[in-house]
């Protein structure tokens, strides 16, 4: 099993994005630079005047910065979980859609937290976070958390890489010195091969736990305050569905996109995007029923603070958001994913970004209306984002998207090795694997 | 602190002093129609009962000092905490604004510099000198003037005597003209504040919360 037998020619097309840099891809870069510089310049501007800029008062302390780092940390929860559930689950149709999922994760994060560093009034001081850490803080948890769900979802998609950076580096190119840096000395030995896969499995394991407690902390930001509608038990596994929930649609977007630009039909086919569908209808399902389960159990309390929140998303001033929520989350992609005719590379598209749009609400009507209803009662301010807020936000969907495309020029965004093995190696072993699931097939 | 309502008349020269003694920046009525306003103390409407056995009144609100306060637990750097008075205290140089205090307080008494302080400039001549300047970006709040308390330790140690009660009173009680607020040790079960606090009349906001606030209200009720 030496890697060095293969050709370039195979798999040829998953090395173009690396080889050759269109014209289409400058443009877009230009355009989201051109995105970026402007929340830049919007983000200067609130550093220097005061988040006043901003459409925050009080008692609407929360708004958009805090929703972005639920939402983006929601979206965390594509690649690295989906990933090691399917790793792990030894889902064949996994090895061309792992990498892509991967990505999303590692970049993502930052951008959850860089939202909450620029939500922060002295963002001078944030190591005093290090220096006077209170761990009996939720915000601490969350730190610590989401520095070690970073850490494993790096070394979680750099354990793949490895073989690949290897093929990158004998094949010649651009940055030979880069790759092989990065490449370790591999030389897909037997040995090799078998520690890659201990670790890999390994990392899979330890993720899953780190992953559902990043999403159970950024709950319990809202759920340990004794504030109305946020003190909730339900909402660690609330999150941590809207989490998976979001992150599978970004990934279904991801996909689709990579797909069209990169010619990779023949990678990401159909069946992919129809076996995605079925999980993300899955958690359509589990997000209404959690979303039904909060909202009844508020409603038959029945207390009055709890009630003046309650109101105010369903015929209130939230009504919007709320009922927009609903459409995006629940209504729209609901009978899209139903369907086998619909649940095609497209169909799953639009519920993708359908589910994206409507998790942001979700994230923004859960902070919002009850910072909007304090306990005792107050001069009335409504809360609108300004155009720092929303410049910011572009800003950072922009960045997002830029350094995922510069990872696609840098490293295969469909794992080679992952894809080869499957070829060569997996076709006998499910073989042998269905053997022993049936009965009279004389296995031992 | 006692405040009694019944003897309360709205007047908010509470609410003038605890500006002027606290170096409370001004922002203007266009910002302040935002819900930028900053009072360390404020009158806010209290409705009691429903219609047609329905009371309205003002309350004056300083920071309740809870004994359990659930702004404290919640800041990531320690910079809320009960000090060895028991006074909720707030250190604004250490803070870095991520108002999640303010969010977790169910009486939203702490207060957010949206902007860098700023005074006409012929306010600057007379701030108060005891009070430090808070910097934009920064969580404040109410401290029932901690920095007179320090000053009148000062003072009795320089006499050589002991601190009395009636040598540190906030800002606030100092200034009510209709003698509606007390001040004193509620641990001193002599203390008039102590004896107020056992009235019949005494209640506190949210009480049903257990975060076991150190401002009592007294009102004769419905």
């Amino acid at each position: 099993m030496e890697e060095k037998h293969f050709n370039l020619e195979e798999d040829a097309i998953l090395f173009e994005p690396i080889r050759k840099t269109g014209k289409t891809f400058y443009i877009t870069l230009c355009i989201l630079v051109a995105i970026i510089l402007w929340g830049a310049y919007a983000y200067v501007n609130q550093y220097r005047q005061g988040l006043g800029i901003t459409g925050l008062a009080r008692p609407i302390f929360w708004g958009v910065y805090i929703t972005n780092f639920v939402f983006f940390i929601g979206i965390s929860h594509a690649g690295t979980l989906i990933s090691a559930i399917l790793r792990l689950a030894k889902a064949e149709w996994r090895r061309s859609i792992t990498r892509s999922a991967e990505v999303i994760t590692v970049l993502v994060l930052f951008f959850g937290v860089g939202n909450i560093l620029m939500d922060l009034g002295r963002p001078d001081r944030m190591f005093n976070i290090i220096q006077f850490a209170q761990f009996k803080s939720p915000l601490l948890w969350d730190v610590s958390s989401i520095s070690i769900y970073l850490t494993a979802s790096s070394v979680y998609l750099y354990l793949p890489l490895i073989p690949d950076i290897a093929l990158l580096r004998d094949h010649g190119g651009k940055w030979q010195w880069f790759y092989r840096i990065f490449a370790l000395g591999w030389q897909g030995t037997e040995r090799q091969h078998h520690l890659l896969e201990k670790g890999i499995a390994f990392m899979a394991i330890l993720v899953i736990p780190v992953a559902v407690s990043v999403h159970t902390v950024v709950s319990f930001v809202f759920a340990m305050t004794i504030q109305p509608m946020w003190h909730s038990a339900i909402f660690g596994p609330y999150f941590v569905a809207g989490a998976i929930f979001s992150g599978i649609a970004a990934l279904i977007v991801a996909m689709n996109l990579i797909r069209k630009v990169y010619h990779l039909e023949d990678y990401l086919r159909p069946v992919h995007f129809n076996n995605l569908g079925i999980l993300l209808l899955v958690m359509t399902l589990l997000w209404f029923y959690f979303t039904f389960t909060e909202y009844l159990t508020v409603y038959y309390g029945g207390e009055p603070l709890h009630m003046a929140i309650f109101w105010s998303k369903f015929t209130g001033r939230f009504a919007p958001y709320f009922w927009g929520m609903f459409l995006f989350c629940f209504i729209i992609p609901l009978p899209i994913l139903s369907f086998r005719k619909t649940r095609t590379p497209k169909g799953t598209l639009i519920a993708s970004l359908s589910v994206i749009i409507g998790m942001w609400l979700e994230r923004f009507v859960i902070v919002v209306p009850t910072l909007t209803n304090p306990r005792v009662p107050d001069e009335v301010v409504s809360y609108f984002p300004t155009w720092v807020e929303w410049s910011i936000l572009a800003g950072c969907i922009s960045f997002f998207i830029l350094l995922y495309m510069i990872f696609t020029k840098v490293f295969p965004i469909v794992s080679i090795w992952e894809v080869r093995e499957g070829r060569e190696k997996s076709m006998a072993e499910v073989r042998e694997r269905i053997r022993t699931y049936l009965p009279g097939i004389g296995v031992e | 602190m006692v405040i009694d309502l019944d003897r309360c008349s709205g007047c908010q020269a509470c609410v003038a002093a605890c500006q002027a003694e606290n170096n409370i920046a001004l922002i203007g009525p266009e910002e302040s129609a935002k819900g930028r306003t900053i009072h360390w103390i404020e009158l806010i409407p209290y409705i009691e009962g429903e219609y047609p056995h329905i009371k309205a009144r003002l309350l004056p609100r300083p920071c309740m000092h809870c004994d359990h306060p659930p702004c404290t637990t919640v800041c990531p750097v320690n910079a809320t905490y009960i000090n060895e008075e028991g006074l909720v205290a707030q250190i604004n140089h250490r803070c870095i604004g991520c108002r999640y205090c303010t969010t977790a307080c169910p009486y939203t008494v702490k207060y957010f510099n949206w902007y860098p302080p700023e005074w006409p400039k012929e306010m600057k001549g007379s701030l108060n000198r005891d009070v430090s300047i808070r910097t934009k970006g920064v969580v404040e709040k109410c401290t029932f003037c901690h920095h007179r308390l320090l000053r009148a330790r000062e003072k009795a140690k320089v006499e050589g005597r002991d601190l009395l009660p009636e040598d540190y009173i906030p800002a606030c009680v100092q200034a009510c003209p209709s003698g509606a607020m007390y001040f004193g040790d509620l641990n001193d079960p002599f203390s008039t504040v102590s004896r107020l606090s056992r009235e019949k009349r005494a209640f506190r906001l949210l009480e049903d919360l257990g975060t076991e606030p150190k401002v009592f209200y007294l009102s004769e009720g419905m």
